[in-house]
């Protein structure tokens, strides 16, 4: 049983490292944006030298580095399942011998591993060329690295698989994709670092999977803070999503009634 | 491109093209409602990051949090009101990629016109709401000196800067009869001249600053308005007229946008799809 899901990650690669110039077009609006963003922040450091433990380096790589996580966590732009629904091929997916949201988890980590090589290298590695980056310290902070960021698109692709699912219940689940696809962005810390926001607020947003999108695995690479409670508080929304994920399907195919035609 | 057979008629044929459009985005009506919402919330998400920003400095590129706010707001507005109006020549690349352009220019009607009025998307209608709401904190409490050509400024900019945002996108956008997928490659001028001009210009470095005053003119949006409002003049030393120079300046984009347009249409050959 545990045969397809490994090749559905391969599939997962392959299919996105088909479009090159989509990948390429995709990466150029990532450094422009980026340059934008870095000229914001340090702006605000050149007015205040280090602003709640980011100084210009820490805030540069906090910068490309979300701008190179962007695709790998992917945020928004996911609405396979949702169309399925809608048209109804979904019934198709659900009587296949797999279980679906185990094939849909393992197309996207292909996924997300090929935004690795061609979305999330090159910004660091241009960043890196024009900015003066912070690099980790310790050499155990790359693999702790790359766990949060397998954790983040985990925790992403529950949060993903939860609204498309709305679905069942919507038909059309665009407006909810829409909303979690401006708010996240600020929620998560990709905007702003959320330890520039009020207190409460990041009281707060510690109660929410947001960041463990973005602030954390960023966090990780920069050596802010402790990165096993981290990583643990990741692994913890990761769980409970898939969980409840599993449920919300469950729910949601039993009332599916499929339409002729 | 040809002109219709009889000209009376092309207004009532637009008129009915957009409010079938209209008609078809309130039927998923939580749909529809959750869009708005969502463009609301975009707009004001971009504002809570600006907030954020000065909960930690006091000012910022020189200038101070109702001063950005000013800047912010008309930048909201124009960006929401272009949105509006042409946003959907986004779809340009897909038209191209599927073969519908062909379809269009086969129609005795513009093919940009036809384009735009394809799907005006109501839902955009948050974007501008939020961005007006903005503004006119804004306005009210930054302390201007009000005169009859501030008045006047206020009241065009946001238009003004819809314009040059409406033609920056047109121009942005017909990269994709060269480019196939384009789409990103425009998205990059696009939103990025819209993410700049929600700051003021003095953030940006020398040459990121050349290329917004000059070549994508985004920061006569809303920089060199909020300057005349605020009566400050430039931190950059530039020429003291230039905070009035919008409207040449958006009609020239609109020149320089309508050439690009003739020549990528021109260039055109169809994808065989």
């Amino acid at each position: 049983m545990l045969a397809p899901y490994p090749q559905l990650v391969v599939a997962g690669f392959r299919r996105y490292a088909t479009y090159r110039q989509a990948a390429l077009a995709g990466l150029s609006t990532n450094l422009v944006f980026g340059l934008l963003r870095a000229a914001v922040l340090v702006a605000v450091l050149a007015e205040r030298p280090v602003v709640a433990g980011y100084d210009v380096a820490v805030a540069v790589t906090y910068v490309w580095l979300g701008q190179g996580l962007l695709t790998v966590v992917l945020l928004w732009g996911d609405s396979e399942l949702s169309t399925r629904v809608r048209t109804g091929d979904v019934v198709v997916d659900l009587g296949r011998p797999w279980d679906l949201q185990a094939a849909l988890l393992a197309t996207d980590l292909g996924r997300a591993g090929f935004a690795v090589l061609s979305r999330l290298v090159p910004p660091m590695a241009f960043g890196a060329l024009l900015f003066p980056v912070r690099w980790p310290e310790r050499p155990a902070t790359w693999a702790l690295f790359a766990v949060a960021v397998v954790l983040a698109v985990v925790v992403s692709f529950g949060v993903r698989f939860l609204l498309n699912a709305s679905a069942f219940w919507l038909l059309d689940a665009r407006g909810v994709l829409a909303v979690w696809g401006v708010a996240g962005g600020v929620l998560s810390g990709l905007v702003i670092p959320l330890a520039w926001f009020p207190a409460a607020a990041q009281a707060a947003l510690a109660w929410t999977p947001a960041p463990s999108l973005f602030q954390i695995p960023i966090d990780v690479f920069t050596e802010r803070g402790d990165p096993f409670g981290a990583l643990a508080a990741q692994a913890g929304w990761a769980l409970l999503l898939l969980a409840v994920g599993r449920l919300v399907l469950r729910r949601g195919s039993a009332r599916l009634v499929v339409q002729g035609g | 491109m040809a002109d219709p057979a009889v000209p009376g008629t092309t207004g009532a044929v637009y008129r009915r093209i957009v409010g079938s459009r209209i008609r078809s985005q309130l039927s998923y009506r939580a749909s529809f409602a959750l869009d708005v919402v969502a463009q609301t919330i975009g707009q004001s998400i971009e504002l809570v990051a600006v907030l954020v920003v000065f909960t930690q400095v006091e000012q910022l590129g020189g200038f101070a949090r109702h001063e950005v706010l000013v800047m912010y707001g008309i930048a909201a507005t124009a960006f929401g009101l272009a949105d509006l109006a042409v946003g959907q020549v986004e779809e340009l690349a897909n038209h191209i990629r599927t073969g519908e352009l062909d379809v269009l220019l086969l129609r005795p009607l513009g093919a940009l016109a036809q384009i735009i009025s394809a799907d005006v998307a109501l839902k955009r209608l948050g974007r501008v709401g939020a961005g007006l709401a903005v503004l006119a904190h804004a306005l009210a409490t930054a302390g201007i000196e009000w005169t009859p050509v501030r008045v006047l400024l206020a009241a065009t900019a946001p238009l003004v800067g819809a314009v040059i945002f409406g033609a920056v996108w047109v121009a942005a956008n017909t990269v994709s009869f060269w480019v196939v997928d384009g789409r990103e490659f425009s998205n990059s001028v696009t939103y990025g001249s819209n993410f700049s001009t929600s700051y003021p210009a003095t953030v940006y470095g020398p040459w990121v600053r050349r290329v917004l005053c000059f070549a994508v003119p985004s920061a006569f949006v809303a920089y060199f308005p909020a300057l005349a409002l605020l009566g400050r003049t430039d931190p950059l030393g530039l020429p003291a007229a230039l905070p009035y120079c919008a409207p040449p300046v958006a009609a020239l984009t609109v020149v320089a946008a309508a050439l690009v347009w003739r020549a990528g249409v021109r260039r055109y050959q169809g994808t065989g799809s």
